[in-house]
């Protein structure tokens, strides 16, 4: 090869791959998102002017005013201020959700891998049989137990989200594990749980946050879900899912404001962190 | 005096596709404090196989049998702390591809202290220091700045120094070298292997060394091992290895390879193609490529036997035929082309 047709050649390849380390377009849009919607669940409740629980029942389905930006809902609450209280409550269960769940399905796999055998056979066993119950059923159950409210929905999706995140993570240590690398520390001497912390964990460590981003997604439609029929958030509290399912009485009175704004602030963050996640996966992945 | 390191009648089965395949058999030798022995033969031949047995590398599911002896304790029993502590003080391994065999997201410093600092409890400035000095040792003078920079900022020579001193860390007394030099080019080769004899002396290390490299194991190694696949074909002193082998199959590696000095218009290579160990007819299992090989080799694998003083050969024939293994064989055209 001459040394024009070898450069033409690197240039190919560089142009084959436009980014390599920056977000696409949408993938910058949807952390904006994300961003911009985890200030509102830090944040929100302190922005509240209103009493977001205060009833005004002679202003019913009020149009938005100066006091009400948004308008007010059936019991003539304010509309605004139930949102942006409610963003902490709606934020904060798939947060504990996916944070439960990662840290028990990261440590569970980095052991079944490490340990190996008997214990990976068994850890995969059980794994799959979570897997292959309904995370939502679960939840149900559970809030039917120890009685409706978050707790117990954000504790059995825990449960339930653990395999997904097992899986991913056993398989993308397991191949870590194999890299000679890895023989090259055991020689050394160094412990089992070293190396899983200190070497495979660092190694794939952006592949288990891209799916934690992906799992938040599920988990905050889940426990809207759960409000929604009523397991989840109690009323008077404000929270998005809770308030599509109170917002569906205004709807058959050509009222939808309630359901409207709440549930286009859960497909907003669910399709963000579904892109931002599903990229983050990809590259990860990519990587790999 | 026993020897510091006793491998016996060690055979390895790896499960394969559910079913346990033969990777090693009967592998037996022993190795002095300070003597180096070679171990030689192609890929798949079981040499990295038996140094992996050694440092318990072995795969997950491997079935073991024989026993290796270190230094009068059973390696093949070691569990938990006491694996680790014979992994870390006493057992050092440099491996083929020091590229492949490094964390790329870890510093070169980070791994250089790691296991001073897990193992040994050594703090990290005290540590560090001994790193440069480490670094020192194989010819690396700015170790300061190595320290901070990561593995593909290094070339693969430096870098396979920074390997041979993370295993001088701990100065072990056995080194187990699985090609050390094979993924580096000729001059860089012959520096690292004379830092690894040099240091070889200094700390009177005993060394297990394989590789391809005929020229290289006479060279560095007291005593060869060539094995074929996954057993022992013939054990003797490295010197005597080039001029009498015992055994047909060194002496047609020898003929394989390419002479400075004399120019052939074609290398009488082996004819067909290496096996592993599973697959290997009943008897000896270099028959079938044998140009010496009788009916009698074929129904029954031969013993590994004394052929002389520290010589040994799995050949049934090694005593009638030693001295004539060289002799060219006349290799008609027609065969050539077969």
């Amino acid at each position: 090869m001459t040394a024009l047709a070898v450069v033409a050649e690197a240039r190919r390849r560089t142009r084959r791959r436009p980014r390599g380390k920056h977000l696409s377009v949408l993938g910058w849009v949807a952390a904006v998102v994300l961003a911009v919607v985890a200030l509102l669940a830090v944040f929100g409740p302190l922005l509240v002017t209103v009493d977001p629980n205060a009833v005004d029942l002679g202003n019913a389905f009020a149009d938005p005013s100066a006091g009400h930006p948004l308008g007010q809902d059936a019991s003539g609450r304010d509309l605004f201020s139930r949102l942006l209280s409610g963003a902490r409550t709606s934020l904060v269960g798939p947060l504990l959700v996916v944070v439960v769940s990662t840290l028990l399905g990261t440590g569970l796999a980095l052991a079944a891998v490490w340990v190996g055998g008997w214990f990976d056979t068994a850890v995969a066993r059980v794994v799959d049989a979570v897997f292959a119950f309904p995370g939502l059923l679960l939840a149900i159950l559970a809030t039917s137990i120890f009685g409706t409210g978050l707790q117990a929905a954000i504790i059995a999706l825990s449960i339930s989200y653990t395999p997904y995140i097992a899986r991913i993570v056993r398989g993308a240590a397991l191949r870590e594990r194999s890299l000679p690398y890895i023989a090259a520390l055991r020689v050394q001497g160094l412990r089992g749980t070293a190396i899983s912390l200190r070497h495979i964990l660092p190694n794939i460590a952006g592949l288990i946050f891209a799916n934690a981003t992906l799992s938040f997604g599920f988990a905050l439609i889940d426990l809207a879900a759960l409000s929604f029929i009523g397991l989840g958030v109690q009323a008077p509290t404000a929270d998005w899912g809770a308030m599509v399912g109170t917002g569906m009485a205004g709807i058959q009175q050509l009222e939808p404001q309630e359901a409207l704004w709440a549930s286009l602030l859960i497909v907003i963050t669910v399709a963000a962190a579904n892109s931002l996640g599903d990229e983050l996966v990809k590259r990860s992945e990519a990587r790999a | 005096m026993s020897a510091l390191l006793e491998v016996d009648g060690l055979s390895v089965e790896l499960p394969v596709a559910g079913e346990y395949r033969t990777v090693l058999q009967d592998v037996s030798f022993s190795l002095d404090a300070g003597q180096t022995l070679g171990l030689v033969g192609e890929s798949g031949s079981g040499k990295s196989m038996t140094v992996r047995s050694i440092a318990q590398l072995l795969p997950p599911g491997a079935r073991t049998s024989g026993s290796i002896t270190f230094d009068g304790a059973s390696v093949l029993d070691l569990r938990g702390d006491a694996l680790r502590k014979f992994r870390s003080r006493d057992v050092s391994m440099i491996f083929q591809d020091p590229r492949a065999h490094t964390n790329p997201v870890r510093r070169i410093g980070d791994f250089l202290t790691e296991a001073m600092r897990v193992n040994g409890r050594v703090p990290r400035r005290e540590a560090e220091r001994r790193a440069v000095e480490l670094l020192a040792e194989v010819g690396i003078h700015d170790g300061e700045r190595r320290l901070r920079q990561y593995p593909h900022e290094l070339s693969g020579g430096l870098l396979q120094r920074v390997m041979i001193a993370a295993s001088l860390a701990v100065k072990p007394r056995l080194i187990l070298a699985d090609e050390p030099t094979t993924a580096l080019d000729v001059t860089t080769q012959s520096e690292v292997m004379a830092i690894l004899a040099r240091l070889q002396r200094e700390y009177g290390m005993a060394m297990l060394f394989i590789t391809h490299d005929l020229e290289l194991a006479a060279a560095v190694c007291d005593e060869t091992v060539v094995m074929y696949a996954g057993a022992m074909v013939e054990h003797q002193a490295s010197s005597r290895l080039h001029t009498d082998p015992l055994h047909p199959y060194s002496a047609a590696l020898m003929q394989a390879r390419p002479e400075i000095e004399r120019r052939v218009p074609r290398l009488p290579a082996i004819p067909g193609h290496p096996t592993s160990a599973f697959e290997t007819p009943d008897g000896c299992a270099f028959a079938p490529r044998c140009r010496f090989a009788e009916d009698a080799c074929r129904a029954a694998l031969p013993a590994f036997e004394r052929v002389g003083d520290g010589e040994y050969s799995r050949c049934r024939r090694a005593e009638e035929l030693r001295g004539q293994l060289l002799v060219p064989a006349v290799v008609s055209h027609e065969e050539v082309v077969r």
